[in-house]
C-alpha cells in the first residue's frame, strides 16, 4: 500500500488540470454575463443545433470510413501479413510522428482548387477530356472547404487509433480457436463472422471511441479544410473563447452538452460490447 | 476383420528444412483406439494435424475410406479434434460451444423428395442433442457458463463434447489430459476410454504419457524424430519392445550388451543364461532388456549375478533398488526390503529377458547410474565413486 504514493504527482496533475478545469467548465455553463446563475446558455444552444447535428453527423461518418478501411487491414497484418507486418505498422505510425496541423495543412495544398491534384488532372488531360464529352468549362474540382473534405481530414487523422486497438485484439486471438473453428466445419466466412468478429469487436468499440470522440470536437480540420464554410462544434467552442463572439459562459455550455452526448454514446455503445448479443448487434 | 478407415502413405513433413516426418506409413481401423506415443517433437503432434487437415504433408497421402484427402480442408473432414487446451470459443457459452459444430452443419431436408436440398438443423433438434451431450459429460446446469467460468476437467469435458456432438467418423485427441492434474487425469482416461466405447467411433490420440497409452489404447504408435519405431497393442508394446528407445520409453528398462550365442540362449557377463527368444545369427551382438519386475532377489550364493545395493527409495506399493553389477547399474523393483551396501544375489526366468537387435538406439537408454547419482547426492550416502552417467532418458 506505500506504493500509492507514487501516484502522487499524477493525481496532483489531475486534479490541477483536469478536474479544476472541468469544474469551472461546469460553473461557467450556467453563469450569465453578469455573474449571476442562468440557463439562458442552454436555451440560447438551439440556434446551433444544426452544428450539432453536422458535428456528430460528420464524425459518424470519419467513422465509418475509419472501421470500413482500418478493420480489414488491422485484419489482414494481425493474420496474414508476416512479412509486410513492420513495414505497415511503420507507414501507419509514420504519419502520428509530425504535427497534425502539418499534416492538416499539407492536406489543404494538396486540395485547392489550384492545389497539387487538380494540377494533376489538368496535366494528365482529364478537365479537357470530361469539357469535350459534356460541353462544360471547369478548369478544376472543387474539393477544399467542403464536408467531403472534412470527412478526408478525420479519417487521414484518426485513422491510426482504428487500426491500432483492432490489429491488438484480433492478434491476440488464439490460432487454435479460429482451428477448432474450421474443425467444426466452419468456412473462411463463418470462422470470420462467428468467431473472429466477436472476438475482435473489443478493439472495435474502442477504435470508435478513439476516431469519434475526438472527431466530434476537432475545430482545426473544418478550420483548414472547410474555410470557415462548415462549422463545427469545436469551431463553435472556440469562437466563444477566442474569436469575435466572446462568450465563455456559452462556450462552456457547448462543451458541457457535448461532453455529456459523448459520455451516453460511449456508455451505450459498451453495454452493446458486454453484452452476449454484442456480436448480432454489429 | 476390422476395417481401415485412415491410411497415412509415405507421408513426409518438413518445415523450412528441418524434417518432422519421414515417411510414414500407418493405418488406422474403424471404432479403434489408437495411441500415437513419443517425446515432444516425435512428430506425433505433426501427424494428428495431418489427420484433421491442418496441414498438409509436403510428400505422400492421406486416405479417408480409400479416398485421397490431402487437398480436402478441415471443414469437409468427418473428423474433430479436441485441441490442446480445449481452445474453446471465450464468447460462447456451453451451450453454444457444444452447439457451434451442429449450427455450420446442414441436412437434407426432409420436406423435400428429392433430398437435394439443403436446411439447416432445427433449433429443437441442435437443442436435444447438446443435452444429450451435456449429459454424457454430466455437465447439466451449466449451459449458460462461459468456458472461464469452468474448471479444467470441466472445460475438458466441453471440449470433448463439442467435438462429439458432430458424430464425426474420428475423434482427433491433441494431449487432451495434460493440463489436468494427476487424480483427474485418472479419471479422465477411464471416462475417455468409456466414452469411445459407448459411442463407438475412431480414437486418435496424441500423448507423450506412456502410462496414459498403455491404460487406454487398442494399438500403440511409439515415435521419435519423425519415425515410427513400433506399431502394437500395448500387450507387445510392454513385453516386446522393437528397440532400446521403446524398451526405455515404454516403463522402465534395464537394457544390456550380450551376444546371442544360439536360439533360447544369452551370453552376458560372461555368463550364459537361458532365454525364450530365438531367430538371430550365431553369436549376434544384441540388447538384452529385462524389466525391474522380472527380476527376483535372493542370496548371493543362489543367484546367477551377484551385485551390491548402492541405492535404495520406498516407492508404496514397492522399493526402487538399484544395485550395480560390476558398474552398471540395475534398476529392481521389489516388495522385500534390502539394505544399501549388501551384496545380493538375482535371478531372472528365461522369459524375463527379452531379446532385441543392435539399433541406433542401442547404448542410449537402459542403465541406471545416473539416476542411482541423483540420489547419493539427496541421500548423502555416496561410499563408492559411481561410473560417469549415461544419459539414461529419464528425464520425464
Amino acid at each position: 500500500m506505500k506504493n500509492r504514493w507514487l501516484a502522487v504527482p499524477y493525481v496532483v496533475w489531475m486534479a490541477v488540470f483536469v478536474v479544476v478545469p472541468l469544474i469551472l467548465v461546469v460553473l461557467y455553463a450556467f453563469t450569465s454575463r453578469d455573474g449571476g446563475f442562468t440557463l439562458s446558455n442552454f436555451s440560447t444552444m438551439a440556434e446551433y443545433l444544426v452544428v450539432f447535428g453536422r458535428s456528430f453527423f460528420l464524425a459518424l461518418i470519419a467513422t465509418l470510413v475509419c472501421i470500413l478501411i482500418g478493420y480489414p487491414l488491422a485484419y489482414y497484418l494481425a493474420r496474414e501479413g508476416e512479412s509486410m507486418r513492420r513495414m505497415a505498422t511503420m507507414l501507419i505510425m509514420l504519419p502520428m510522428w509530425m504535427n497534425f496541423l502539418l499534416r492538416t495543412y499539407s492536406w489543404m495544398s494538396i486540395l485547392e482548387n489550384t492545389g497539387l491534384l487538380n494540377t494533376f488532372f489538368q496535366k494528365i488531360g482529364l478537365f479537357s477530356l470530361i469539357n469535350g464529352i459534356f460541353g462544360t468549362d471547369i478548369t478544376f474540382f472543387h474539393m477544399i472547404n467542403t464536408e467531403g473534405a472534412i470527412v478526408l481530414g478525420m479519417v487521414y487523422n484518426f485513422l491510426p487509433f482504428m487500426v491500432l486497438p483492432i490489429y491488438t485484439v484480433i492478434e491476440k486471438i488464439d490460432y487454435r480457436i479460429i482451428e477448432a473453428a474450421q474443425d467444426l466445419g466452419a468456412n473462411f466466412r463463418q470462422v470470420f463472422q462467428k468467431v473472429i468478429l466477436p472476438l475482435s469487436l473489443p478493439g472495435v468499440l474502442s477504435g470508435i471511441t478513439m476516431v469519434f470522440v475526438p472527431a466530434v470536437s476537432t475545430f482545426a480540420i473544418p478550420r483548414l479544410l472547410g474555410g470557415g464554410m462548415v462549422t463545427m462544434l469545436g469551431d463553435l467552442i472556440e469562437a466563444q473563447f477566442m474569436g469575435s463572439a466572446y462568450n465563455p459562459y456559452l462556450g462552456s455550455a457547448i462543451s458541457l452538452v457535448m461532453m455529456l452526448i459523448v459520455l451516453i454514446c460511449m456508455a451505450v455503445m459498451n453495454r452493446f460490447g458486454e453484452g452476449e448479443e454484442g456480436a448480432v448487434v454489429l | 476383420m476390422p476395417k481401415e478407415l485412415i491410411r497415412l502413405r509415405d507421408c513426409c513433413m518438413a518445415f523450412d528444412d528441418e524434417q518432422v516426418l519421414n515417411n510414414l506409413n500407418l493405418y488406422i481401423n474403424d471404432k479403434e483406439f489408437l495411441t500415437l506415443l513419443g517425446p515432444s517433437g516425435c512428430g506425433k503432434t505433426t501427424t494428428l494435424r495431418i489427420i484433421g487437415g491442418f496441414t498438409t504433408p509436403t510428400s505422400g497421402d492421406v486416405l479417408f475410406d480409400g479416398v485421397r484427402i490431402n487437398a480436402v480442408p478441415p471443414y469437409q473432414r468427418q473428423i474433430n479434434t479436441v485441441f490442446q487446451k480445449y481452445a474453446l470459443f471465450p464468447h460462447l457459452n456451453v451451450f453454444e460451444n457444444i452447439a457451434f459444430g451442429l449450427r455450420m452443419k446442414k441436412t437434407p431436408d426432409p420436406a423435400d423428395p428429392s433430398g437435394k436440398r439443403m436446411v439447416k438443423l432445427s433449433e429443437a433438434e441442435i437443442s436435444r442433442r447438446v443435452n444429450e451431450m451435456l449429459d454424457i459429460i454430466s455437465l447439466r446446469g451449466f449451459e449458460h457458463r462461459k468456458p472461464d467460468a469452468l474448471s479444467g476437467g470441466q472445460q475438458q469435458r466441453v471440449a470433448i463434447a463439442r467435438a462429439l456432438v458432430n458424430q464425426p467418423k474420428v475423434l482427433l485427441l491433441d494431449e487432451p489430459l495434460g493440463a489436468l492434474d494427476l487424480k483427474l487425469r485418472k479419471d479422465m482416461q477411464i471416462e475417455l476410454k468409456k466414452i469411445q466405447q459407448q459411442v463407438g467411433i475412431t480414437f486418435v490420440y496424441v500423448t507423450h504419457d506412456q502410462e496414459e497409452a498403455l491404460t487406454m489404447s487398442d494399438t500403440i504408435v511409439v515415435m521419435d524424430h519423425g519415425s515410427i519405431q513400433q506399431i502394437g497393442t500395448p500387450e507387445d508394446i510392454y513385453n516386446e519392445p522393437k528397440n532400446a528407445f521403446v524398451a526405455d520409453f515404454i516403463g522402465e528398462s534395464n537394457i544390456i550388451d550380450g551376444i546371442m550365442c544360439a536360439d533360447g540362449i544369452v551370453q552376458m557377463y560372461g555368463r550364459k543364461f537361458s532365454c525364450v527368444d530365438s531367430g538371430f545369427a550365431p553369436n549376434e551382438p544384441v540388447d538384452v532388456v529385462i524389466r525391474p519386475e522380472d527380476i527376483d532377489i535372493v542370496s548371493e550364493e543362489q543367484g546367477q549375478l551377484s551385485g551390491t545395493v548402492t541405492n535404495v527409495t520406498f516407492k508404496g506399493m514397492q522399493y526402487d533398488i538399484i544395485v550395480d553389477f560390476r558398474g552398471f547399474k540395475w534398476l529392481i523393483q521389489t516388495t522385500d526390503h534390502s539394505p544399501v551396501g549388501a551384496r545380493i544375489g538375482v535371478k531372472i526366468d528365461p522369459d524375463g529377458f527379452h531379446i532385441m537387435k543392435k539399433s541406433d538406439y542401442s547404448g542410449s537408454f537402459g542403465d541406471y547410474s545416473s539416476y542411482s547419482d541423483e540420489y547419493d547426492e539427496l541421500s548423502d550416502s555416496s561410499e563408492e565413486e559411481d561410473a560417469p552417467g549415461k544419459d539414461d532418458g529419464h528425464e520425464e
